[in-house]
């Protein structure tokens, strides 16, 4: 397959979960503001938010005031913001539009009329939970055109791996915005407002009802950060999106032989390894943020080692 | 009076005779019922472009009309019969012109004329492709203005587009339409990709072992033309590869694979000459692949078509292309050319300044139906303003005299009505000289336009060849 063909399926994959994530970013941020926690009222949600999905500066750039209206914009349609739900979306169909020979006519379909809803909607029309349903639907449309009609080729595996890597980022920058919310108020850990941040969280990520059939508990810090990041079962815990990714890789190590290197299985079988080894406790010792962190680098490493061994082409 | 394709007077055309109950059974509801749906199936494919050289917004959709245009077995073995016959002269133009040059040396074709053409390739004279093929799709524009008269309004040599509507055009009629396709014996036209593929193969350098890998290099999804691009590789089976995906080591070509670099034996460039190998042509051109054209004049990758092939296909050369059939071939060209004045002689240039309001001028490089003067449907102050222009560049034009081109019946707005109508056939040269039964039809939509181009409101239609 051609480098370039294997590189637009891969960002395809990514740009579509990542237009999911911004979505859900927005949702957790909308849903936190419906409680005054703090004395600064809601500008702290939506900053943690910012800073959690690395766009801090860009929004201060172009918009004064942090208001949900802004922020709405700001997320879900601003072109200029490349993290936004409709530059994802669009970059998603971009990329298609460039490999349309190696996509089948359901995937380009799902693809073109996700693009066409997001740029006939404007913004203001609906509400926050109206907004994540519409991206989370048109995500699911593409993901199943993928599963249900894709040949199970090397194209196949890119694009997947694509939403692999693109998700254990996106969990992982969604659990460290609570990190960015309680950040100036630590007597808060452990209260009800704690609880009900976790349980946003949850939400956003529709796993509260998993979180219940897997635990049978409250919601406590302990166990959501379990079942976020070392829940093998949770379908976007980090732990599964690390081992899906790897599977890939294997596969496509398997595909091609020892003639293509293949330094990203190493680096995603050690990540997955590190992975397996840890408990909760571990964690909360070095710290979530950091943790988060150093996992949010290392992912970028599997990233790049990726575009290395299949990308470049040599030569 | 303009040829009626369908009736002769009250009479309806052999090749019709089918195809005129079903219209006349037609409820008028259903028409537009079916345009509708046409419409949502272009759409739904993507079949959203200009032909190459118009210009125009990439997602515009070329109006698609549903009326077919039919020919009779015994018409049709006529065209391909000239088609190819001009396809080898102009063949064999080329190969003349880039080595020893016998068509100039006889006084045939003035020296000017070829060798200080902006087409003309100095980089690749005494090189011969392999099977002395340079061009190897050829789309020949061509017009009837009676029953037996068939005229021949341009050649093009280097990358002619459409081919993708001819195939799109015969699908969405199929889909609509199967009843028709029962009743009437139309030839089909879906061999072209395979055919394509096999002259593109036939055409392999020496160097190549094994069967040739074949690409198709386009500009990228940002040109007019790219959905044609990603439909044609799609069909043959084939990579569609941008110059970047492309580069040059030792004596070869290769591309980046995700599995290490794989080589390259045929490259269908959908890229103009300039911008084929920044190495040689334009320094600037991200497009192409450095090196590139060493490689091709040793040998080791094909280029379709040849970089200079152009020369063979201006409005200047044009006026020649019958005295090729008669030098290369030693035989009559079945298929006539428009009467040309050349502006750049002084009894032409008298004539055509003194009957400008009855002839049809054009630019000798322009294309797509800009820079173009139509006489009669002219005001007086347009045709003073291309007065002007031909005074400051004689050599820079040709004119014509206004064609009666045929008609075809079309579905307009109240019916049907008799719209004008132009084809493009594609003739493939490899080991063979091929075409499939059709070619693009384009119709002027507008009632009374004589111009068919999609960038001045022309549309096509499905083009049928009906077998014995």
């Amino acid at each position: 397959m051609l480098s370039r063909t294997a590189s637009n399926l891969f960002w395809l994959g990514r740009h579509m979960e990542r237009a999911e994530t911004a979505s859900r970013l927005f949702e957790v941020g909308a849903r936190i503001t419906l409680l005054p926690n703090t004395t600064e009222g809601y500008q702290n949600e939506w900053e943690s938010l910012l800073r959690a999905s690395a766009a801090s500066q860009l929004y201060h750039q172009a918009y004064d005031a942090l208001t949900e209206e802004n922020m709405e914009k700001f997320m879900i349609f601003d072109r200029s913001n490349p993290s936004s739900v409709a530059s994802c979306i669009y970059n998603a169909r971009e990329s298609g539009r460039i490999v349309r020979t190696a996509l089948t006519s359901r995937v380009w379909d799902a693809l073109n009329v996700a693009w066409q809803e997001i740029r006939a909607m404007e913004a203001g029309q609906e509400d926050a939970a109206d907004l994540a349903d519409m991206v989370a639907r048109h995500a699911s449309t593409v993901q199943g055109a993928i599963d249900g009609t894709q040949l199970r080729n090397d194209g196949f595996h890119f694009m997947k791996l694509g939403y692999a890597l693109e998700r254990a980022d996106s969990t992982a920058r969604i659990l460290d915005v609570k990190y960015f919310v309680l950040l100036p108020r630590v007597e808060f850990v452990g209260s009800g407002l704690d609880s009900y941040q976790w349980q946003v969280i949850l939400r956003a990520l529709s796993a509260h009802r998993s979180f219940h059939w897997a635990y049978g508990e409250d919601v406590s810090a302990g166990r959501v950060a379990h079942f976020l990041i070392l829940n093998g079962e949770a379908p976007r815990s980090l732990i599964t999106s690390v081992q899906e990714a790897l599977w890939h890789l294997e596969t496509l190590v398997r595909r091609y032989g020892d003639m293509v290197p293949h330094t990203a299985r190493d680096r995603a079988q050690a990540l997955a390894d590190r992975m397996n080894a840890l408990n909760v406790d571990d964690i909360f010792d070095e710290g979530l943020h950091e943790f988060l962190t150093d996992f949010i680098i290392e992912i970028g490493q599997v990233a790049s080692c990726v575009q290395a061994d299949y990308f470049h082409g040599r030569g | 009076m303009y040829y009626n394709e369908m009736f002769n007077g009250d009479q309806v055309r052999e090749a019709y005779a089918h195809l005129s109950g079903w219209v006349e059974q037609m409820p008028a509801d259903f028409r537009q019922m079916k345009q509708a749906e046409a419409e949502a199936l272009f759409r739904r494919i993507g079949i959203t472009f200009a032909v190459y050289g118009e210009g125009g917004d990439p997602d515009r959709l070329i109006p698609f009309d549903m009326m077919p245009r039919v020919f009779t077995q015994s018409e049709w073995r006529r065209l391909e019969r000239g088609i190819k016959q001009r396809a080898k002269a102009l063949n064999a133009f080329l190969h003349d012109v880039y080595s020893r040059g016998e068509i100039v040396r006889a006084g045939r074709i003035p020296a000017r004329l070829v060798y200080q053409n902006e087409a003309y390739e100095k980089a690749v004279v005494g090189f011969v492709p392999p099977r002395g093929v340079y061009s190897h799709i050829i789309g020949i524009d061509l017009v009837r203005t009676g029953r037996d008269d068939f005229y021949v309004l341009e050649d093009n040599c280097r990358t002619p587009s459409g081919v993708s509507y001819m195939l799109e055009n015969r699908e969405i009629m199929m889909r609509m339409f199967p009843e028709l396709f029962r009743g009437n014996r139309i030839e089909p036209v879906d061999g072209y990709p395979d055919l394509l593929r096999r002259t593109l193969e036939s055409v392999a350098p020496k160097k190549c072992q094994g069967r040739p890998r074949v690409v198709i290099l386009t500009p990228g999804h940002f040109n007019s033309a790219y959905y044609e691009h990603s439909f044609l590789a799609n069909l043959m089976g084939v990579e569609l590869v941008e110059g970047p995906d492309l580069f040059v080591e030792g004596e070869f070509v290769f591309m980046r694979t995700t599995e290490g670099p794989k080589r390259v034996d045929v490259i269908y460039r959908r890229i103009d000459d300039a911008f084929i190998d920044p190495l040689t042509f334009r320094r600037d051109s991200m497009l192409g692949v450095p090196g590139l054209m060493d490689v091709y004049r040793s040998g080791g990758v094909s280029i379709c078509s040849a970089p200079g092939a152009g020369v063979a296909d201006d409005k200047a050369i044009y006026t020649f292309v019958p005295e090729m059939v008669r030098f290369y071939l030693g035989e009559e060209p079945i298929l006539k050319n428009v009467e040309t004045w050349t502006l750049w002689k002084e009894d032409d240039y008298k004539y055509v300044m003194d009957n400008l309001g009855d002839l049809v001028v054009k630019e000798v490089h322009g294309s797509g139906g800009y820079g173009m003067l139509v006489g009669p449907r002219s005001t007086k102050a347009e045709i003073e303003k291309f007065r002007g222009l031909i005074e400051k560049k004689p050599h820079n034009y040709i004119a014509q005299p206004t064609l009666s081109l045929s008609t075809c019946p079309t579905f307009v707005e109240d019916g049907i009505a008799p719209r004008h109508v132009d084809l493009r056939p594609f003739c493939l040269c490899g080991e063979r000289i091929e075409l499939v039964p059709g070619g693009l039809t384009r119709v002027a939509l507008k009632e009374g336009s004589l111009v068919v181009n999609s960038s001045q409101g022309g549309g096509v239609k499905d083009t049928w060849v009906l077998s014995e």
